[in-house]
């Protein structure tokens, strides 16, 4: 039951952490918590179906089928992230200050919501088809189903509650300064989904590696302890990175960095010089 | 004619902005280079194979030896009924393979050294392709 809880806890913490920063991100904008509901159900039925259909996706593409979705998914989420970002940096200011004056929920206009959404649903199936995959085996190969649930539901309260923690922490951060931290801490998530998005084209035989083992820190920070799998989804560590997952991570950063610039710019040219 | 001139006075428009644009030149041409770079790791696909099985969720064999600086194509049978989960944070792999599945992982090329992998639904049963020195 213990092995079932941890292998579990594992995969839901980095669903519930970037559902937390997510959730914590788009605060302040109207029936953002319908739209990271309908992720989490819609991300569920997907991690059924990609663990339903493992063996046909692992024969499409010549054998490269999980690999190419993983990585297709991923840069889709890079892509929703990025688009939050972009949005956020016109709109921040006016939702903070709209924020402290009225609560939340007040937003309206074209919002990222769509992107909520698909980053959510991205999340959790991803780590939610391994851990369907993971439970159903074990459940149907005999072992005692009882203890299996148990460990599961433990694991899953247990990632859900440092999601949660994550997110009422986040919210303590004072609203001058709430959107700036994060924006920042969405960008690096969307760097560090880069460089995984990388490893897996790179593992798909799409793209070189261009060196593999830039460096090696797995002896100051194991990328399997609970702190590097934590670094890993929040920042995107990587113990020994190749060449190819540095150039995405540097890459995305920039890009996502240069079009929030690109979009604040535009907006203050838009309003009058008073602020 | 028509076609041709109208065609040609759109890419004179379209250049002058692609002048405007030269500060972002950098990001431009980043999908240029994705393109040449997957249409040269296409070419890759007469890689040498190796192959890996998993039995009992553990690896055999539990040392891979691997040719350095050749990108190497890796075939992973899984002879279990349950599912395992090739990972290695070493070579940033991730793969699941089904039960009685079979999956294919490239890797490298790769500089002399040892890497550790591990079956993320088994965490405790582990491998390591060993790579050695070029020339030995």
């Amino acid at each position: 039951m213990l092995g079932t809880a941890i292998v579990v806890f594992r995969e839901i913490i980095e669903a519930a952490l970037i559902i937390a920063i997510v959730l914590s991100a788009s605060r302040g904008i109207a029936a953002r918590g319908r739209w990271v509901a309908s992720g989490i159900v819609l991300g569920l039925a997907g991690a059924g179906l990609v663990a339903a259909f493992a063996g046909v996706i692992d024969s499409a593409f010549s054998g490269n089928g999980q690999a190419l979705l993983n990585a297709s998914i991923l840069l889709a989420a890079v892509g929703m992230l990025g688009w939050h970002n972009v949005w956020m940096s016109s709109h921040g200011r006016s939702l903070a200050a709209e924020v402290r004056e009225v609560g939340e929920a007040v937003q309206s206009g074209r919002r990222p919501l769509t992107a909520l959404m698909v980053i959510t649903l991205v999340a959790v199936m991803r780590e939610g088809s391994e851990v369907v995959l993971f439970l159903w085996a074990f459940a149907t190969g005999g072992e005692n189903a009882m203890s299996m649930l148990a460990g599961g539901l433990a694991g899953l309260v247990a990632g859900a509650s440092v999601g949660a923690l994550m997110y009422q922490g986040l919210l303590r951060i004072p609203l001058r300064h709430f959107f700036t931290v994060t924006g920042w801490l969405v960008l690096l998530i969307a760097a560090g989904l880069a460089a995984q998005a990388a490893g897996f084209l790179d593992q798909a035989g799409l793209l070189p590696a261009l060196g593999n083992g830039l460096w090696d820190t797995s002896r100051v920070l194991d990328q399997g302890s609970l702190a590097g799998r934590m670094l890993h989804v929040l920042v995107g560590y990587t113990a020994r990175p190749s060449g190819l997952q540095l150039l995405f991570y540097v890459s995305t950063l920039a890009l996502i960095l240069g079009l929030m610039q690109w979009a604040d710019r535009r907006h203050r040219d838009g309003r009058p010089a008073n602020p | 004619m028509y076609p041709a001139v109208y065609a040609t006075a759109r890419t004179a428009r379209m250049l002058q902005r692609a002048y405007k644009l030269r500060a972002r030149l950098p990001l431009l041409l980043l999908p240029v280079w994705v393109a040449s770079a997957v249409w040269s790791g296409s070419a890759q696909a007469d890689a040498p194979t190796r192959e890996l099985s998993i039995r009992g969720r553990g690896f055999s064999p539990a040392e891979l030896n691997l040719p350095a600086g050749v990108q190497v194509q890796l075939l992973i049978h899984n002879e279990d009924d349950l599912p395992a989960e090739f990972e290695s944070y070493d070579l940033s792999r991730e793969v699941v393979v089904p039960a009685h599945g079979q999956v294919k992982v490239y890797l490298g090329p790769l500089d002399p050294g040892r890497y550790r992998f591990f079956n993320d639904f088994y965490p405790s049963a582990e491998g390591w392709v060993v790579v050695a020195a070029a020339g030995k």
